[in-house]
């Protein structure tokens, strides 16, 4: 056997490299790669939590001491934000402020959930309760929700339990509408016949193929409950029917700023960056998972 | 029951939805997806139901798994009526017979893994007691199916449709079921796939004995592994005979039109094709008389106003067709007197020309129903 000399029409030529090599990466770096989004979603979430965790340690005073001696400093080495028309330390306040608006977007994220999840269900899988919930919950959708949040306010004392409540009605409406439509097509897959005609029991049906088969986007739902149970905690705070004054929040720190913004607008600039950076981390956050999660349903929610 | 009673029997069977229309309407009319359908089914046996889409074939697998609930007609399970049970007394009923689904990607849950998916029926019905005995039945349907063991771990993504489709039919088995509906469980299938899962259906079905009613709209799988055909048109069973009459001396006109439709593998094989033209009438206002009148290449004026019934045409071979009357109204005298029963019922709408027993004050028989077995296929 001769071997294939150059230019020899029987060999073949050197081919060029058309695909270029493939770069090796890690496991974390493909992921940050292929879902930029829920990382620097994640990261900023991650960032706040932080924050509001350790704030006693960052360099911060206690947020009530009142000062009136140094009242509205701006910015500077001492007053990191300034201070406010009390003397008291903005970079404190607004430090110890994220506790309550995340403890607030949680807790509403996951009660709204929870709580829709369940009438959602109920609706789509027992027909006769069908009409009468969704009805009900046509009801509450009607008043817009930051005017049933105040009216629930004016009812209550204001706390940050009392807030999270009043934020959590109006948007359990919404979570109950999807995971309704969500059962009502699920409750017709063969998978559920199939587990029908294999003998499970109605509650197995829904607790183990209907429901897990909701949680993809029962959790980008939340995520954006999350970011809209923020500001409206924020708005309520700055209408004061939020937060009681005494607790520092972003929106109470913004609604003491607001006389003043147009002189001293830093008393509410800091608050304000940091909640439109927080919510925004959230809502990065909850579109990364909506790719990640379903690419089918990407457009629709 | 005498061990000789059929596994299934189906009676007159309807399934009528309703149509609604508008926010407080009320039923408007009504789809009739099955009417007066009556077949039995032996151990061991496969039937077939054939017929175009539309036709009834998949309501009436769900109405016999009571996935839907039957309009009226009975359906008895190895001698037991089941149509009339109530959810709870159902359940322990549902073990004896399972369901294998057309699509492979959607009859299974895609947050399950097989190990559980296979192990829900076997704990819904107490079959097994502890969680090793568990994990050996599993392993044991993943061998039964051919698919490796390891598997049981993954999730139904991680297989192929053909895959998919194993398991399915290994978690219909797992109650250890003596029917299987197979409702168009090879349609979704590649053709080398789809061979393979047939020659499944047969092996399973040779070693555990089970029957099967494989609803297909494809003739070339059914004349592969059935031993009868029931042909139906728009909610209604036209004819109903073993395997070999099918495909040699099939009576109905619809059946022959279906047959010629069927590809055959030689380039130089001419044959007559019948063509059916326009397409199945609305099942809400199914045509008056013989509901295939509209489309028949034979239709006389007695198809219009009057309704075919079901007759036997000698063999265990039934048709419904005004052109078999002449050898029915033989066939009809012929018939022995049966004895009012539990199994007595009438077969489809009454005959208004008076020339059928039921008529007459006597009851059918439905033996001829069973009365051709052929041997297995092949």
């Amino acid at each position: 056997m001769s071997a294939v000399l150059p230019g020899d029409p029987a060999a073949a030529p050197t081919l060029p490299d058309v695909l270029p090599p493939v770069r090796r990466r890690g496991a974390v770096m493909r992921f940050v790669v292929r879902h930029p989004t829920i990382v620097a979603g994640g990261a900023l979430i991650g960032l706040m939590i932080f924050i509001a965790i350790c704030a006693p340690y960052l360099h911060t005073v206690d947020p009530t001491a009142l000062a009136p001696a140094r009242r509205t400093r701006a910015p500077s080495p001492q007053y990191w934000f300034g201070t406010d028309m009390l003397g008291r330390d903005i970079y404190s306040r607004v430090l110890y402020g994220s506790r309550v608006s995340l403890i607030v977007g949680f807790s509403v994220a996951l009660l709204a959930s929870v709580i829709g999840m369940l009438i959602g269900l109920v609706s789509g899988f027992v027909r006769w309760t069908d009409a009468l919930i969704m009805r009900i919950m046509d009801g509450l959708m009607a008043i817009p929700g930051i005017l049933l949040a105040i009216a629930l306010m004016a009812l209550t004392r204001g706390s940050v339990q009392n807030v999270i409540i009043a934020i959590t009605v109006p948007q359990v409406p919404q979570v109950a509408r999807l995971v309704r439509g969500l059962v009502l097509s699920l409750r017709e897959q063969p998978f559920v016949e199939a587990a029908t005609a294999s003998g499970s029991r109605f509650w197995k049906i829904a607790f183990r193929h209907i429901l897990p088969n909701t949680l993809a986007p029962l959790t980008v739902q939340a995520t954006y409950i999350c970011a809209s149970a923020m500001i409206t905690e924020a708005i309520l705070s700055f209408i004061g029917a939020g937060t009681p004054p005494i607790i520092p929040s972003w929106g109470n720190i913004m609604a003491e700023g607001r006389a003043l913004w147009q002189v001293k607008p830093y008393i509410v600039f800091f608050p304000a960056i940091f909640l439109s950076v927080t919510v925004l981390a959230v809502n990065l956050l909850g579109d990364g998972l909506r790719d990640a999660l379903d690419p089918r349903a990407a457009g629709r929610l | 029951m005498t061990p000789a009673a059929p596994i299934l029997e189906v009676r007159a069977l309807a399934k009528h939805f309703p149509l609604r229309r508008g926010l407080f309407g009320g039923a408007t009319g009504k789809v009739h997806a099955l009417d007066g359908v009556s077949f039995s089914l032996d151990r061991g046996e496969t039937l077939s139901v054939v017929g175009e889409s539309g036709c009834g074939k998949s309501t009436l697998g769900k109405t016999i798994l009571r996935l839907t609930e039957p309009t009226s007609g009975e359906v008895w399970l190895g001698g037991e009526r089941i149509d009339n049970l109530s959810v709870g007394r159902l359940r322990p009923l549902r073990r004896r017979m399972q369901v294998v689904f057309q699509d492979p990607f959607s009859s299974l849950n895609p947050r399950m893994r097989v190990r559980d998916i296979l192990a829900e029926p076997m704990v819904n019905f107490g079959l097994a007691k502890s969680g090793a005995r568990l994990d050996e039945r599993v392993a044991a349907l993943m061998d039964q199916v051919g698919l490796p063991r390891e598997a049981m771990g993954r999730y139904p993504h991680e297989f192929s449709g053909g895959q998919r489709q194993r398991i399915g039919i290994a978690r219909a088995l797992a109650p250890g079921a003596d029917l299987i509906i197979c409702d168009e469980a090879v349609s979704a299938l590649d053709v080398s796939v789809k061979a393979q899962i047939v020659n499944l259906l047969g092996d399973l079905q040779q070693a555990l004995g089970l029957a099967l009613l494989f609803i297909s709209h494809d003739l070339a799988i059914v004349e592969h592994l059935t031993h009868r055909v029931a042909v139906m048109y728009l909610g209604k069973i036209v004819e109903l005979c073993d395997r070999r009459t099918l495909f040699t001396r099939a009576h109905h006109p619809y059946t022959k039109a279906l047959l010629s439709a069927v590809p055959v593998p030689d380039p130089l094989a001419r044959r007559e094709r019948i063509i059916l033209r326009g397409d199945v009438p609305s099942p809400i206002n199914p045509p008056s008389g013989c509901r295939f009148h509209t489309r028949c290449p034979f239709v006389f004026h007695r198809c219009r106003i009057e309704e075919p019934l079901l007759r036997p045409v000698g063999g265990g071979h039934v048709s419904a067709c005004h052109l078999d009357a002449a050898v029915a109204a033989d066939t009809e005298k012929l018939l022995p007197h049966h004895q009012e029963g539990p199994g007595a019922h009438s077969l489809g709408s009454t005959d208004p020309s008076g020339s059928l027993p039921s008529a007459l004050g006597q009851t059918p028989d439905l033996r001829w129903l069973d009365h051709a077995r052929p041997g297995p296929p092949n």
